[in-house]
């Protein structure tokens, strides 16, 4: 598919953006697209400002340069108000779940249904239910978040996000520290729920397996910009040794595995000086 | 000596900027309170945690400040044969100052603490961040029922701790050293005025409630989201508090008693 | 939120006990029972010199309080220092022929005012005037009257 049509069809769009936190630079004039009913993934090393980018898109961050348009608006002149409403149609999964500790599954899948609608709480209970039937935790429904393991906590989370039937979903590293087994549930789960709710899927992920498999296209970004894009398979045969090296998770390449430091004969040799 | 004029404007800066925070944030919270009103359920669930957990404390120390007092002032006021004055004394100290003040004390350290480790945690685990990805305010829904509910409290506990605390001083005065009971209590109600000082009390523990739920719920919410950032942040909400508890006594104390 | 109808029933408890302290404060322990805005009269006396006399300064008849001071000002005709006293409505036979003097309540208490009836069959009036006063002793002045005194006998 060529890029113009991939622009054409997409639900986020983000034009030339920059974004610094003090002196740091972390974006560099970025431009990516999020087709519509796709998953689209972002990947690169820790601290490359991944989750940055969703809270740039969520317009919980303010970019230096460049805009975010999301389903046409600009997330970033949007009044408030209007922020807000759009932020209804878009769910995001934290890296932690953020779950509210203070109340049991239940309540928390019912949060957002209880702050925007005021629907019977009957319906919200059958609505409740379905979310977590969904993820398949309508046993867990009394739990407290602190008796939930990580991978549980998760797909408690993913109810919540999709408790009001958004448009989009973000997730945020959703497989990190996962055994094998909640990440296998959680491939699942993202792909059908994409699948069958017709939604629109942002993941930010280092976890290469995992995600090739689910995404119809990567980004892969390093030191502020983009280093490669395309699908899995072109991600794969990329001809980019750095690409290469973050793909197939080896120890020394274009990321080298020394940090920067002088030459280790001349610092063993100058023995006695204590800096 | 430039670098310590760096500093200092570094400093300066700094504070300026955290306070002009604290302003918005205290804005924000205030107009979210009209928001809040419709839904009594979120201020009665902070008035449980805030209020009711902070009673039992105030309660007990309210007891035993009044017994001291009435002990020590027993000692000094038998000197002069003013016993019969024990009352004023153990009710005036309490009304004015004890009670305001030492229940303020209190409040910073048992609710304002928890109230800052719970917003910190809860910044920390991204649940704020979480909220406002909802659509829903997070100062709106979690702080302005929290402030609220310790403005309403602090008064509360401050009344409560000074007449637990008079009881205490009569238990020691009249009932393990003999002052009689009679004088206790009306040499109290002839000198103790309602407007002076029972009012200008309960507006102490207004302002004091205020200030220290202000600032325990700012820093909470201004922490640096980490297990380290949250502690610092608790360890200064109970300094500053008692600073500004102990200050803003001083300028009250001035203007409401100064002429007389 | 499963418990929270121990919650409701503490909140209320904490909210009630708050009140019935406050309650507590104003009616058992300051003067809100005693006076301020019961029915009564006010009078007037006129002192040469009403010393450390302050309003709401206690105003009694035979030891017990049956009202206070509510005003205190200056005649700038007369040099007398006018005293408008708040007598409680229950008494309301004090003869016009009274007289107001100025004490002090032991040695180092508060100044009050005393008064002491005399035998007219007329009572006093709202806004009715105390003709015989007695001024209050000013401690100085009784010391230095002393002093002068045991220095004139000795000579």
């Amino acid at each position: 598919m060529s890029d113009n049509a991939r622009s054409q069809n997409s639900l986020v769009a983000v034009r030339n953006l920059s974004f610094s936190r003090g002196s740091n630079k972390i974006f560099k004039d970025v431009s990516m697209d999020f087709e519509r009913g796709k998953i689209t993934a972002i990947m690169g090393p820790s601290g490359t400002g991944k989750t940055t980018l969703l809270k740039l898109i969520g317009g919980q961050l303010q970019p230096a340069q460049g805009t975010v348009m999301v389903d046409g608006k600009n997330v970033h002149r949007l009044r408030r108000g209007d922020l807000f409403e759009l932020r209804k149609r878009i769910g995001m999964l934290f890296q932690s779940g953020a779950l509210l500790t203070d109340m049991n599954v239940y309540d928390n899948v019912a949060f957002p249904l209880r702050e925007h609608t005021h629907l019977p709480e009957s319906m919200i209970r059958s609505l409740v239910l379905m979310k977590l039937q969904a993820v398949g935790l309508r046993g867990a429904r009394d739990l407290m978040p602190n008796e939930l393991s990580g991978g549980m906590a998760r797909r408690v989370a993913l109810a919540r996000a999709i408790a009001l039937d958004p448009m989009m979903i973000m997730y945020d590293e959703p497989f990190t520290g996962q055994d094998p087994i909640s990440k296998g549930v959680l491939v699942h789960l993202i792909k059908s729920l994409n699948t069958f709710l017709g939604l629109t899927s942002i993941i930010v992920s280092h976890d290469v397996q995992e995600t090739s498999a689910i995404a119809d296209y990567i980004y892969v970004i390093s030191d502020g910009k983009i280093i490669g894009e395309g699908s899995p398979a072109d991600i794969q045969n990329s001809s980019s040794d750095w690409v290469q090296q973050f793909m197939v998770g080896s120890a020394d390449g274009p990321v080298h595995f020394h940090y920067p430091a002088k030459d280790l004969q001349d610092d063993l040799m100058s023995a006695g000086k204590r800096y | 000596m430039l670098a310590f004029i760096q500093t200092l404007g570094k400093n300066t800066r700094a504070s300026f900027t955290k306070l002009g925070r604290a302003t918005f944030f205290l804005l924000h919270t205030i107009t979210g309170i009209i928001d809040i009103m419709p839904r009594p359920r979120l201020l009665l669930n902070q008035l449980y945690s805030v209020g009711v957990l902070s009673f039992l404390i105030i309660s007990i120390s309210g007891l035993f400040v009044g017994m001291v007092l009435g002990l020590q002032g027993y000692y000094i006021l038998s000197d002069f044969g003013a016993e019969e004055t024990l009352g004023v004394m153990v009710a005036a100290s309490l009304v004015r100052e004890l009670g305001p003040v030492v229940s303020a004390l209190l409040f910073a350290g048992r609710a304002g603490s928890a109230l800052t480790a719970e917003i910190g945690l809860m910044k920390a685990t991204e649940q704020l961040s979480g909220m406002e990805m909802m659509a829903v305010d997070p100062i709106k829904r979690i702080i302005s029922p929290r402030f609220l509910a310790g403005f309403i409290s602090m008064p509360l506990l401050a009344a409560l701790f000074s007449a637990i605390g008079i009881i205490g001083g009569q238990i020691v005065g009249t009932g393990l050293l003999g002052v009689d009971d009679g004088a206790y209590w009306s040499q109290m109600q002839a000198k103790i005025d309602f407007q002076d000082d029972i009012i200008n009390g309960v507006i102490k523990s207004l302002v004091f409630g205020f200030v220290s739920s202000w600032i325990a719920l700012f820093e909470g919410y201004d922490a640096v989201p980490t297990s380290e950032g949250v502690s610092r942040a608790t360890t200064r909400t109970v300094v500053n508090s008692a600073f500004s508890i102990l200050g803003l006594d001083f300028v009250l104390t001035a203007l409401m008693f100064g002429d007389d | 939120m499963q418990h929270s109808n121990t919650q409701d029933t503490l909140v209320g408890l904490f909210v009630a006990a708050g009140i019935a302290g406050l309650f507590f404060l104003a009616l058992q322990v300051s003067n809100l029972s005693s006076f301020t805005e019961q029915e009564g009269y006010t009078i007037t006396a006129r002192f040469e010199n009403s010393g450390g006399l302050k309003v709401k300064s206690p105003v009694s008849a035979a030891g017990v309080k049956i009202g206070q001071v509510s005003n205190i000002s200056f005649d700038p005709k007369t040099f007398e220092s006018i005293v408008k006293m708040r007598i409680n409505a229950e008494y309301k036979t004090i003869p016009e022929d009274t007289t107001a003097s100025i004490f002090t309540a032991g040695l180092l208490g508060e100044q009050y005012v005393s008064l002491e009836p005399g035998g007219a069959d007329e009572y006093l009036k709202d806004n009715g005037n105390i003709e015989i006063t007695q001024s209050a002793i000013i401690l100085e002045k009784a010391i230095g009257q002393f002093l002068f005194k045991s220095a004139e006998e000795k000579k």
